[in-house]
């Protein structure tokens, strides 16, 4: 249904991606009937408030959804046709990091305390190499020195523990760590929330740096809008599990389709002009609980009658740009009816 | 590590004696009033039917031959003497065997039996306990909990009584009570030491037994808050095996506060499972010390407790030392 504005290839194709959350009072649906399709080389950044699911879409890609959780439906396959849902436990062992890797959260406390950053990282590429071709010592410690000087460490940095380091500087070991196998698709979730925004911005040079190296695939999570406008090319907005629009990351911001998008673009705060915060009335709905037809529409201002019994379909408004609304939806309808 | 470091715990360590010793010195001459050489001897005085005319006359005696009729302060000076070359004087009930003859009789089978079952106790349940907090581990091994948390609540006496009913009166598998079978000869040879390991396996199993749900319950919970930690998402994400994460990642880390009290634990080795001990009359610091209770054999306590303290000032002085190797963040150096 996407239509390719001309020669992108088709990196990761998800297709109705459902995780579900067994609770005692029901079923959480997480992430609900998500498509998503990201292209070979792109910075694509998916937003939404906490909640909505992004964090879930990215730990389910990489299988690491934990009970009660579960994924329930979908695909999700890679540009040669594996499909990451139907991998068994070691072959999607092997996809991670090779093929799909992750940069932290929390780079705070994502190394191991106990453990020298060379040697993890070490650890990490003895791992994935096949058996009988582990790379002597010698060799190891060369390419954690070269990973280290593209990310911008010290070579000496390989013999430090965690604590010995910075914020910036142990984001920047997750960073070659992630990258350490060259993979064709990160997953950075938030990985600049616990960095100042001196840091952020080298953090998110490099990342960028990197990626154009490797022409790989950049999922970007967060909800600093800021900083998806000036690292993405195309921006997704996810909304109770549910992702409400995609398009690239001009026509979100200038010409915004969705109301729930059009209203967290008018709450960014202006540099200009001071004013009363603005925000979404209403909080975010309850998972357990949801309302009928678009999940949206208890806080949105241009509901209409329909919305609370019609559920909305991503639907194709404008190049590339694809929203979930049944207003958007009503006037392609309107000519036919 | 640095020098002045490794001074000034050493000293730390041998003030904690003094000052252990020195309590142990001065409680029991704090104005009790009882004399224990004078109970001694009025006792005998009452089994034996003697006149109790020379009783004052031999109390004299005594108190000379233990330099109790020197001023405190000599006594006090002579004592620390004494403790600093572990020479720990005459038993009172036993006289004329030395306290330090009794304890060094009986400590290597309290330490034989004791370190053996704490450290199998520590392996075991460090490991079962880490595997029953462990997200990834069978259902089974997770629902282990249950009956480790059970066996930790039992007293490792009680469980000595049902071992030795079960295993020893009733399967009559293994020997009810002592250190090794009586009348053979205590000689280094395959056939006595088989003996020994014999006659160690209940009391040995009571107390592993317990030791296994103690370090079980305390692993548990550390690995509970491991297991959570931001490190083992992102091992787990980088496709680590996942016997890798769980070892390097997950025990590796949640076990350095199980260290701390076995370190704590094997210094208690010394003073022995007093309870234990007696139920299998085992020929430990815990017997010894039990009898010593019983006839008030005042410098047989004192022997044990000092034992017990230095092992315990010991240990904690080595475990200082080896923490860092441990855990990298703790450091004795001063960084510049």
């Amino acid at each position: 249904m996407s239509v390719n504005g001309g020669n992108k290839e088709t990196l990761l194709d998800i297709r109705g991606m459902e995780v579900h959350f067994e609770t005692r009072r029901g079923i959480a649906r997480a992430v609900n009937e998500v498509d998503l399709t990201l292209y070979k080389g792109e910075r694509f950044g998916l937003v939404g408030e906490s909640g909505s699911g992004k964090t879930t879409l990215i730990l389910a890609l990489l299988r690491m959804i934990k009970t009660p959780g579960f994924i329930a439906a979908g695909s999700a396959t890679l540009d040669d046709g594996t499909d990451l849902l139907k991998l068994n436990r070691e072959e999607i062992r092997r996809v991670r990091l090779k093929r799909v890797a992750m940069v932290p959260q929390g780079a705070m406390n994502s190394l191991n305390p106990v453990m020298r950053i060379g040697d993890q990282l070490m650890l990490t590429i003895r791992e994935h190499a096949e058996d009988g071709e582990i790379p002597d010592k010698h060799t190891q410690l060369k390419q954690v020195e070269e990973l280290f000087y593209r990310v911008g460490l010290k070579p000496a940095v390989a013999r430090l523990y965690p604590h010995e380091l910075s914020g910036g500087m142990k984001q920047r070991a997750c960073i070659a760590q992630a990258i350490s196998l060259n993979p064709q698709l990160i997953l950075a979730d938030e990985p600049t929330s616990a960095l100042d925004v001196v840091v952020q911005r080298q953090i998110m040079q490099t990342l960028r740096k990197l990626q154009n190296e490797l022409d790989a695939t950049v999922l970007l999570v967060g909800h600093d809008m800021g900083l998806m406008a000036q690292f993405a090319e195309r921006v997704g907005i996810m909304y109770g599990g549910k992702l409400v629009e995609v398009g690239p990351v001009e026509d979100i911001f200038h010409n915004p389709q969705h109301p729930y998008t059009q209203l967290l673009i008018s709450s960014i705060p202006n540099f200009e002009i001071k004013g009363e915060f603005r925000g979404i009335p209403g909080v975010g709905l309850s998972l357990l609980d949801p309302p009928t037809g678009c999940l949206f529409h208890p806080r949105c201002p241009k509901a209409i009658d329909r919305c609370k019994s019609v559920e909305p379909q991503l639907k194709e408004v404008a190049a590339d740009q694809l929203v979930s609304c049944l207003l958007h939806e009503e006037d392609q309808h309107a000519p036919a009816s | 590590m640095s020098w002045n470091y490794t001074v000034k715990r050493v000293a730390l360590f041998l003030i904690v004696v003094w000052a252990a010793a020195s309590v142990n010195f001065f409680v029991p001459r704090l104005g009790t009033g009882r004399d224990p050489i004078r109970e001694k001897l009025g006792q005998l005085a009452a089994s034996g039917g003697l006149r109790q005319d020379g009783i004052e006359a031999m109390v004299k005696a005594y108190q000379v031959k233990f330099g109790l009729d020197k001023p405190l302060y000599v006594q006090y000076l002579n004592f620390l003497g004494d403790t600093f070359t572990l020479d720990l004087g005459y038993s009172l009930a036993n006289y004329p065997a030395r306290v330090g003859q009794m304890i060094g009789n009986a400590i290597p089978w309290t330490i034989g039996l004791m370190l053996v079952s704490v450290l199998i106790g520590f392996a075991l349940g460090t490991l079962m306990g880490a595997l029953s907090a462990w997200p990834s581990a069978p259902r089974f091994v997770r629902n282990m909990a249950v009956p480790l948390m059970t066996l930790s609540a039992i007293p490792p006496y009680l469980l000595g009584l049902i071992v030795l009913y079960i295993l020893g009166l009733k399967l009559e598998l293994f020997p009810l009570s002592g250190g090794y079978s009586p009348g053979r000869l205590a000689i280094a040879s395959v056939d006595f030491y088989l003996d020994v390991l014999h006659h160690s396996v209940l009391p040995a199993l009571a107390i592993v037994m317990q030791q296994v749900g103690f370090w079980a319950l305390g692993m548990r919970g550390m690995m509970v808050t491991t297991s959570g930690e931001d490190y083992i998402t992102l091992a787990e994400a980088n496709g680590l095996r996942n016997r890798t994460i769980f070892f390097r990642f997950g025990l590796r880390n949640a076990m350095l506060p199980q260290l701390t009290a076995l370190g704590l634990s094997l210094a208690n080795v010394v003073a022995g499972q007093v309870i234990v001990e007696v139920i299998f009359a085992y020929p430990g610091i815990g017997t010894v010390l039990f009898q010593a209770i019983q006839a008030s054999d005042y410098t047989v306590i004192n022997g044990v407790v000092l034992i017990l303290i230095m092992s315990i000032g010991l240990v904690t002085m080595l475990m200082d030392f080896f923490y860092p190797l441990l855990d990298p963040r703790i450091s004795h150096t001063r960084q510049n």
